[in-house]
């Protein structure tokens, strides 16, 4: 009977939600699904300050978004990259960056490694530590799970295919990466910068390696300075303008930080 | 109220309860058919019965590595787990002293009620450097076997012990009137009359390890692969689902949805067997 009752309320909540949905105004959104999570909570906190507006986020890739947003099916797009070239036509803000880091544990000697060496690494190609200066033991390659938006980073990067990596563990998140580096002396993984700086910071056993002799910090993502690293972009056709400008404005602002962080992102600077 | 209208009320309740529960199983049934169907359209299910990879996002779908881990982990998990939980219900019937048993038994109830996540976490912090010591990476098919064995101990145990607090008392007088040893009662009366609800405790054990996905998730690796070793990482068809479900769309959102499928025969494969081998009760 009480649920019945619940059930009543919340159907009389839900019709008298739609009833305001017509009058108010409309935010589709379409495109990536890495920056999509982060756009959805941007947006429930935008409606919970605009209660007039209603923001509609669906995923389907970043030329998706890009697409959308030129043929105007979307009022914006999301693309987990900057603009291309011949894409410099629409209009491109950047609300945060994503980048990863490659973790080893702490008691790991070796202080850096070669672009090359992380490919044979990855690759399968070199598969004891002493091939580049730690002391002897297998190399154990901690691999993310296919659709993950890191994998997609790295992959990118250093210019490889999913099937092609020799992996001996595969994990899901992050934390289970850092778990997994942490207990294995000679692990090798790569997770976001974000939550490997934080663990580090916590004293867990994990250590960060520079790339081409920048140290991954958040700091070098947000200056761009860090090579491993992509923006989180919105897109619009023109110049934004009234609500879409006003919403563009909020996901840049401090007041998303907290979102940004909380998805493992990085803030940009304005 | 007549009797008459009484019994056709409880009549109308409980096939009204029968139809919702075999409802839903055949609404989950259908909708994983559903959401599987774009993918084994444009695929073919033949795609999915190999093993020479699993890269859904380059159209690669090969999930027999993920059925033959899961059914070797389960099944080592059992080889674990049956034996120690027979002989601990035994252990705790006939041979403890009673606070010692009431004490086990507590012990057995509290290991049933720790969450799948919590064991998953001690796995990876305690067993998997013991087996990284071994053989690296420590994340293997034994890990994953032995943290799903301590999960379904507790089911092979409880079954186990209820069965044989069951056994009729004329069993063992008659036992007695013969002049039987302890060892000899337990062993050819006791285990035999009770061996039906043991085996199936074990089939609900089977089944529950079949299923389990975060603790395996964490310990066991998750490559994708045909384990030719105990100390090999594997893949499972739960923690496959898992693992990529989140990020997943499209072809390879629906080729997860495959993984279910597949999971779901090997359990009603399970059932199938065990009402075909099962069934026949000793004592009444």
């Amino acid at each position: 009977m009480l649920r019945l009752l619940a059930l009543t309320v919340c159907g009389g909540f839900l019709f008298g939600m739609s009833l305001t949905a017509n009058a108010a105004e409309k935010i589709v959104i379409t495109g990536s699904s890495t920056v999509a999570p982060l756009v959805a909570e941007i947006g429930k906190r935008f409606e919970e300050q605009n209660p007039d507006v209603r923001i509609d986020v669906q995923t389907g890739g970043s030329s998706r978004g890009i697409n959308d947003a030129r043929s105007g099916l979307a009022n914006i797009g999301m693309a987990s990259r900057s603009l291309k070239d011949e894409e410099k036509d629409l209009k491109g803000t950047a609300i945060a960056r994503d980048g990863i880091g490659i973790i080893l544990n702490a008691a790991n000697m070796v202080r850096s490694l070669t672009d090359q060496q992380i490919v044979d690494i990855f690759l399968g190609k070199i598969t004891d530590w002493s091939a580049v200066g730690g002391k002897a033991g297998p190399i154990t390659v901690v691999n993310k799970a296919d659709g993950r938006s890191t994998l997609e980073l790295f992959l990118n990067h250093f210019k490889l295919k999913a099937s092609d990596i020799k992996a001996q563990v595969i994990i899901g998140d992050n934390q289970q990466g850092i778990k997994t580096v942490a207990g294995n002396p000679n692990a090798i993984g790569y997770v976001s910068v974000g939550t490997a700086e934080f663990e580090a910071g916590q004293g867990t056993s994990v250590k960060l390696l520079s790339m081409n002799g920048i140290p991954a910090t958040v700091e070098n993502i947000q200056n761009g300075s860090f090579p491993l690293a992509r923006p989180l972009t919105l897109v619009t056709k023109d110049e934004p303008s009234g609500v879409v400008r006003a919403f563009i404005d909020f996901a840049q602002s401090a007041a998303v930080h907290d979102l940004v962080k909380e998805q493992f992102f990085v803030p940009v600077l304005p | 109220m007549s009797p008459c209208s009484r019994d056709a009320r409880l009549f109308w309740i409980l096939s009204a309860s029968a139809l919702i529960a075999s409802g839903l199983l055949l609404l989950i049934l259908v909708f994983l058919a559903k959401e599987s169907w774009p993918v084994i359209q444009n695929a073919g299910l033949s795609k999915f019965m190999r093993s020479d990879g699993w890269y859904p996002t380059e159209g690669a779908y090969g999930l027999l590595p993920m059925l033959a881990a899961s059914m070797a982990m389960s099944a080592l998990a059992i080889i674990i787990a049956a034996p120690l939980g027979v002989a601990s219900a035994l252990f705790c019937r006939f041979y403890a002293p009673p606070l010692i048993s009431r004490m086990y038994r507590w012990a057995i109830i509290l290991l049933a009620g720790i969450p799948s996540v919590v064991l998953g976490l001690w796995g990876l912090t305690v067993i998997v450097p013991l087996i990284l010591a071994v053989s690296p990476p420590g994340t293997s098919l034994l890990a994953g076997s032995i943290i799903l064995a301590l999960m379904i101990l507790p089911t092979v145990a409880l079954t186990t012990e209820a069965a044989l607090a069951a056994v009729p008392m004329t069993y063992w007088q008659g036992a007695a009137a013969l002049g039987l040893s302890k060892e000899a009662t337990i062993l050819r009366v006791a285990l035999p009359a009770t061996a039906a609800s043991i085996y199936a405790g074990i089939l609900l054990a089977v089944a529950r390890a079949l299923g389990e996905t975060m603790a395996v998730l964490m310990v066991s690796g998750n490559v994708v692969q045909l384990p030719s070793s105990l100390f090999d990482p594997v893949r499972t068809l739960t923690a496959n689902i898992a693992l990529e479900m989140a990020y997943a769309t499209g072809d390879h959102r629906a080729s997860l949805f495959v993984s279910g499928l597949v999971l779901t025969a090997l359990v009603l494969a399970l059932a199938a067997g065990a009402r075909r081998s099962g069934g026949q009760i000793v004592h009444a």
